[in-house]
């Protein structure tokens, strides 16, 4: 497979949820590339010149040119080499992996995000949505998976990959919050796709742990932000 | 072989979004029903159809609904894959429209919603300035994804131009409305030309709106709405 050794760089960074989406991806696709690792705080020439409009990684650099994010560098990874399937063949399925990918983005992840900004009555709302958001996902889950493991079904899929990335998140914000979010007697489907996802191959060599990121915060973020003053 | 099932739009005349799948369609000339919906009175369909985020545009074909814009484009050009394509073949190509695709909706219109929210002439500034840095990266865009012709998409209309020339519409009324520049002949040539090329071409002019119609509708109700969200933060 000629293809699948051409020079392939990613630029990123161990915790970021979006570069993970593109690690996965190179990793289903047995594409070998060099991680090129950002340093917190200063950002790379290459970075900037790579990217120039966002300034924000991932960017995966294929022959020299440069694509920048996230789910479209998985899009055109899962188009430019050989291997297993990304995006399910029908047309409808694509569509309902990507509806879920752009909810992922649009919805999910923000509220995830911005709990670390909040206090008091704000944090219990965004962990209302964060829960409503995975109980919609464990509903997709059970309607594209047909009984398999994964979004994708037998494989690791789109959805699979986008929502791959924000597993260790979750398990941060369960940590910090003590709360259970991923519930397997309220979302068991989800909560066994997550045991499956760990264990895959493209994957279990890449996670990083919730107390790795925990640690990764604490010494690079600080403590959260105090509440704005109103 | 024209794939089976019936195709309705549920949409309304003023929104950018709705235009795009309607704009897809008739460049692969698919018959499709346009049901206008009311956003103070949602349709049982529309709620049906989208419960997540119960908005418009929604394609509904045979009985599968398929949500969120730039979902439904893609997914029409799969499907009516016969027809002239709406994605680039080339994956660099297409990597590129849908990043800039991204783009728009990302900073673009938010952009230009923060200008007709402005109540002082510094913020306003501000975001003009900002609105013009983003069309001048987009006119660096056009020349390298249009190789010398006349769209995005080269010489036919294709991603990209649908996910931009959908607000057109809505960048001329908030020149209007909010009586600023935003479209300079001297500073992005390439888009001033695309801006007519796109408004007139057969997929588009029947399904954009006219500006006096939509600045009667920005100005009543969607401007206002936008002021107050704004100072309520």
């Amino acid at each position: 497979m000629g293809k699948n050794h051409e020079e392939v760089q990613l630029i990123g960074t161990w915790v970021s949820p979006f570069v993970f989406r593109a690690r996965v991806a190179l990793n289903l696709k047995s594409v070998s590339y060099e991680f090129l690792e950002e340093k917190v705080g200063a950002k790379s020439d290459l970075l900037l010149k790579s990217n120039p409009v966002h300034k924000k990684i991932p960017v995966l650099i294929h022959h020299g040119k440069p694509i920048c994010e996230s789910l479209v560098i998985v899009q055109y990874i899962d188009e430019v080499f050989d291997g297993v399937k990304i995006l399910p063949e029908d047309p409808y399925d694509r569509a309902i992996h990507r509806f879920w990918a752009a909810f992922l983005d649009d919805k999910f992840f923000p509220a995830l995000k911005t709990i670390r900004m909040v206090q008091g009555e704000e944090v219990q709302k965004k962990l209302v949505e964060i829960k409503e958001g995975l109980a919609l996902l464990d509903e997709a889950l059970v309607k594209l998976s047909k009984g398999k493991p994964f979004f994708g079904g037998d494989q690791l899929g789109y959805l699979d990959i986008a929502l791959s990335g924000f597993v260790a998140w979750i398990q941060v914000r369960e940590k910090t919050y003590d709360v259970k979010l991923i519930d397997e007697s309220i979302i068991p489907n989800l909560a066994a796709w997550v045991d499956s996802l760990r264990a895959h191959p493209a994957v279990k060599d890449i996670i990083p742990t919730a107390d790795g990121l925990i640690e990764w915060v604490r010494v690079n973020l600080g403590p959260p932000p105090a509440p704005a003053a109103n | 072989m024209a794939p089976q099932g019936e195709v309705k739009v549920l949409g309304a005349w003023p929104s950018p979004f709705v235009m795009r799948p309607r704009i897809a369609l008739n460049l692969k000339s698919v018959e499709y029903e346009f049901v206008e919906e009311n956003p103070g009175n949602k349709s049982e369909l529309l709620l049906k159809s989208n419960p997540v985020y119960k908005k418009i545009p929604v394609l509904i074909h045979g009985d599968k609904p398929v949500c969120e814009s730039l979902v439904i484009v893609q997914y029409i050009d799969e499907v009516w894959k016969d027809s002239t394509s709406i994605l680039p073949s080339d994956p660099y190509d297409r990597a590129m429209a849908r990043f800039w695709a991204a783009y728009v909706d990302d900073k673009m219109f938010p952009t230009m919603r923060e200008i007709v929210a402005a109540n002082e002439d510094e913020a306003k500034a501000a975001a003009v300035a900002l609105f013009k840095e983003g069309l001048s990266l987009l006119e660096e865009a056009l020349v390298k994804m249009s190789k010398g012709k006349k769209f995005f998409g080269g010489d036919e209309i294709g991603y990209m131009d649908i996910a931009f020339g959908c607000y057109i519409s809505w960048f001329k009324v908030t020149e209007i409305v909010s009586n600023v520049k935003l479209f300079d002949e001297s500073a992005t040539p390439h888009l001033v030309a695309w801006i007519h090329s796109f408004s007139s071409h057969p997929a588009v002019k029947d399904v954009m709106p006219e500006t006096d119609k939509l600045m009667e509708f920005a100005k009543n109700v969607v401007f206002p709405r936008i002021r107050a969200a704004a100072a309520a933060k």
